[in-house]
């Protein structure tokens, strides 16, 4: 827990990827998610904590409208993503996933091979010109996985056969190789060992150069390890937002203070 | 005694061995319930089982052997004169318990008391007559021969019956008292009992094997009996379907080409009609249709599997074939002469495997995890792009296995083609010409009168052995690819 007691961070002072505003989540009659606000920043690695159930998921789920997948589900509110309303009746959900990319809490790669399983999203939105085009983006995309040089003699082996933590960074490449500009993690290493879960946030780091990463975490210490905001959300509410070392050492919230100290959760 | 009876007795044996056994083990633990070992009901089972199953299986091979024996003690009576000229041995034996069946039934209306009807005689009484009176129709006079072993069978009968009651009287209220003798606290009646419903289980799953190999061999028999009076090669090989009954005179031809083309085409006609609307139908009602309308829509299309065939085949009979016959008809192109044709069965017989391809094809869509469907999704998929590259890919196995059960569906159906395609064996490429497949040959080889010794009939086994031999290929071949493909999806 070391890690907590920093609370100089390098926030590199960037202007807001997404802003939500009032967002309201209803499952039929369950209120899920009430009234949160929250601006986050591009370039930044973002947390959302909290205790099970309490909409960090969901939360996270409305800024690519995956929610719209879910029959009984609405969204009512503003989210904006570069100022452009992503609920507006003329936004297509299905870009707006290119390029807002997501990762889930299992790894789930396709039944395909490891290179088809990159390869699918450029192929759906058509965006390499050629073959060779195609074998460059895998290339870079299995790179910036950081699984490059454990796939590269087996490209065309099943994404299946291998192990939790490579599948992981496999969905990790295959989710980077639409170049999106927010990637959204839900619990990625929840399903993970140690080891794969320290290579996993090692990328998470890397990743951060080139997107705006929003990351829902149950491990604390993972937050404090990997961000450099984090929101706490405590049943559908956004409790408190803030630079990381700030929430881990002196939360102005007594529901956080009480909840990274172990008393509720 | 009835057999009725004994039934029953033993089931009351059975009861109250159960409240003796129970009552027994609880006065062994002093009344209380607790001390036992098992629960007390658990006592109470075990002496009714051991009242029940060990006498039940000895009346059960007890009925299966007696008659074997007694046919054998009447025949080793019989001299061999009694075979006359055109008869054989089995219609002699078939005359023997005739008449002692018309003897029981002159007994048991009273026009004969029992003693009677053993001493009954040929040379005093015209048994063929008095036997007539009761209602007992005879095709002949009977022989003293005969009559006397119907009498001797009769006898027979009945000594064994009454060695069979007290045999499995005596072994129920043996295994009873055994079992009872058993019942104290310490004893592990919960265990026995298990190992008992165990021995029902494996009983049960024996049966459904030994029948399948039982009907195995009852083709393999008939169809090595076939092969010696007809070659092997010609029925594989022939490419003519001609079977001369016997009378008409001139030798069969009974090539099975003919059969196996038209098995096969109609077969295909129907998986062309059924694949793409079933498969279709379960992609909609899996991944597009809200949960009211699949509520709706799924058991309405599994009504379609719950229709008799011969329904299908009065609908091919009367609906189909006349409107395949005005379009493509004299009148128009002049492609189809009559409304029996392969495609009048195929297209019929496609709606009816319609449900086997949708609905499983359908469970096993669902059975892709959400979580591929979020994965794609989550990579900016629209929900067919989806369904083609991610989910049936994952699911094709499972498709495939859905397809080569429905054909071997279609290979053994009957009525829809013998209502549906006509008689005609044919070898052609025509699909609006008649053609006939195995089962249906297999159909009209066994219901004429022709003699069962003949090939013409025997042929029968023969087709249903190919039958049985391409289904079986289907089937194991469909469960290997499942098994083979099968995604391990964690």
């Amino acid at each position: 827990m070391n890690d907590m007691r920093i609370v100089e961070r390098d926030v590199d002072t960037n202007e807001v990827k997404i802003a939500a505003r009032d967002v309201q989540v209803f499952y039929g009659d369950n209120h899920a998610i009430k009234d949160v606000s929250v601006d986050i920043d591009d370039k930044t690695v973002t947390a959302f904590i909290g205790p099970s159930g309490c909409g960090k998921s969901t939360f996270l789920r409305c800024i690519n409208r995956m929610n719209d997948t879910i029959d009984v589900c609405r969204v009512k509110g503003d989210i904006r993503i570069d100022s452009e309303d992503i609920y507006d009746p003329k936004v297509d959900p299905v870009q707006l996933r290119a390029k807002v990319g997501m990762v889930f809490q299992k790894p789930n790669p396709f039944p395909k091979s490891i290179y088809d399983n990159v390869a699918y999203g450029p192929r759906i939105h058509g965006l390499a010109r050629s073959k060779a085009d195609l074998d460059d983006i895998v290339e870079k995309s299995l790179r910036r996985g950081a699984i490059w040089d454990e796939v590269k003699d087996r490209l065309h082996a099943p994404g299946t056969g291998l192990s939790g933590g490579q599948q992981q960074r496999l969905c990790i490449a295959r989710a980077v190789a639409t170049e999106p500009e927010v990637l959204l993690m839900d619990e990625p290493c929840s399903a993970l060992d140690p080891i794969a879960t320290a290579q996993v946030e090692e990328l998470i780091d890397e990743l951060r150069k080139n997107y705006s990463v929003v990351i829902v975490t149950h491990s604390m210490q993972q937050a404090a390890r990997v961000s450099q905001k984090t929101a706490f959300f405590h049943l559908g509410h956004l409790v408190e937002y803030g630079e990381t070392g700030t929430i881990f050492t002196n939360p102005v919230d007594p529901r956080t203070e009480s909840y990274i100290t172990g008393r509720i959760g | 005694m009835p057999f009725t009876w004994l039934v029953l007795i033993i089931l009351a044996i059975a009861a109250v061995g159960f409240v003796t056994g129970r009552s027994r083990a609880l006065q062994s633990a002093g009344g209380d319930s607790r001390d036992l070992h098992s629960l007390p009901i658990y006592y109470g089972s075990h002496v009714a089982m051991w009242a029940v199953v060990p006498a039940a299986a000895v009346l059960i091979v007890w009925l299966l052997a007696q008659p074997f024996f007694v046919n054998s003690r009447v025949l080793a009576t019989l001299p061999d004169g009694v075979v006359t000229e055109g008869s054989s041995i089995g219609l002699v034996m078939s005359d023997v318990r005739r008449v002692a069946g018309g003897l029981d039934v002159a007994v048991a209306q009273g026009a004969m008391t029992r003693d009677e009807a053993a001493a009954i005689s040929s040379k005093t009484t015209d048994v063929r007559e008095s036997l007539g009176q009761v209602g007992v129709a005879l095709g002949s006079d009977v022989s003293a021969e005969v009559l006397g072993g119907a009498q001797l069978y009769r006898t027979l009968n009945a000594t064994g019956s009454l060695i069979m009651t007290v045999v499995v009287l005596v072994i129920a209220l043996g295994g009873a008292g055994w079992a009872v003798s058993r019942s104290d606290a310490n004893f592990r009646a919960r265990n026995t009992v298990e190992r008992g419903i165990l021995a029902l289980l494996i009983c049960a799953a024996s049966i459904a094997v030994l029948t399948t190999i039982g009907i195995l061999f009852a083709l393999l028999f008939n169809t090595i009996e076939f092969f010696r009076l007809y070659p092997a090669a010609d029925f594989f090989f022939g490419t003519k379907w001609a079977p001369s009954f016997s009378g008409r005179g001139g030798a069969s031809d009974l090539g099975v080409l003919p059969l196996l083309w038209g098995t096969f085409y109609i077969s295909i006609i129907a998986l062309l009609v059924a694949v793409p609307i079933g498969l279709f139908s379960a992609i909609y009602l899996s991944e597009y249709a809200s949960p009211r309308v699949r509520g709706i829509a799924k058991p309405l299309i599994e009504i379609l599997a719950g229709i008799p065939t011969i329904v299908y085949g009065l609908f091919a009979l009367l609906t189909v074939g006349p409107l395949l016959v005005s379009m493509f008809g004299k009148d128009t192109v002049g492609w189809m002469q009559g409304g029996t044709a392969v495609m009048t069965a195929g297209l019929v017989m496609g709606i009816m495997l319609i449900p086997f391809v949708s609905s499983l094809s359908d469970d096993i869509i669902n059975a892709v995890p959400q979580a591929m469907r979020d994965g794609s999704y989550g990579l900016g998929a629209t929900q067919s792009e989806t369904i083609r590259q991610v989910i049936l890919p994952a699911a094709l196995p499972g498709i495939v296995g859905a397809i080569l059960l429905a054909a071997s569906r279609a290979i053994g159906e009957t009525m829809i083609v013998v209502l549906g395609a006509g008689a005609a064996a044919r070898l052609s490429l025509n699909p609006f010409e008649a053609m006939t497949t195995i089962t249906a040959k297999i159909v009209s080889q066994l219901t004429g009168d022709a003699d069962f010794a003949s090939p013409e009939a025997l042929v029968a086994f023969a087709l249903g052995m190919t039958l049985f031999v391409l289904t079986l290929g289907l089937n194991v071949f469909a469960l290997y690819i499942v098994r083979k493909y099968r995604e391990q999806y964690d």
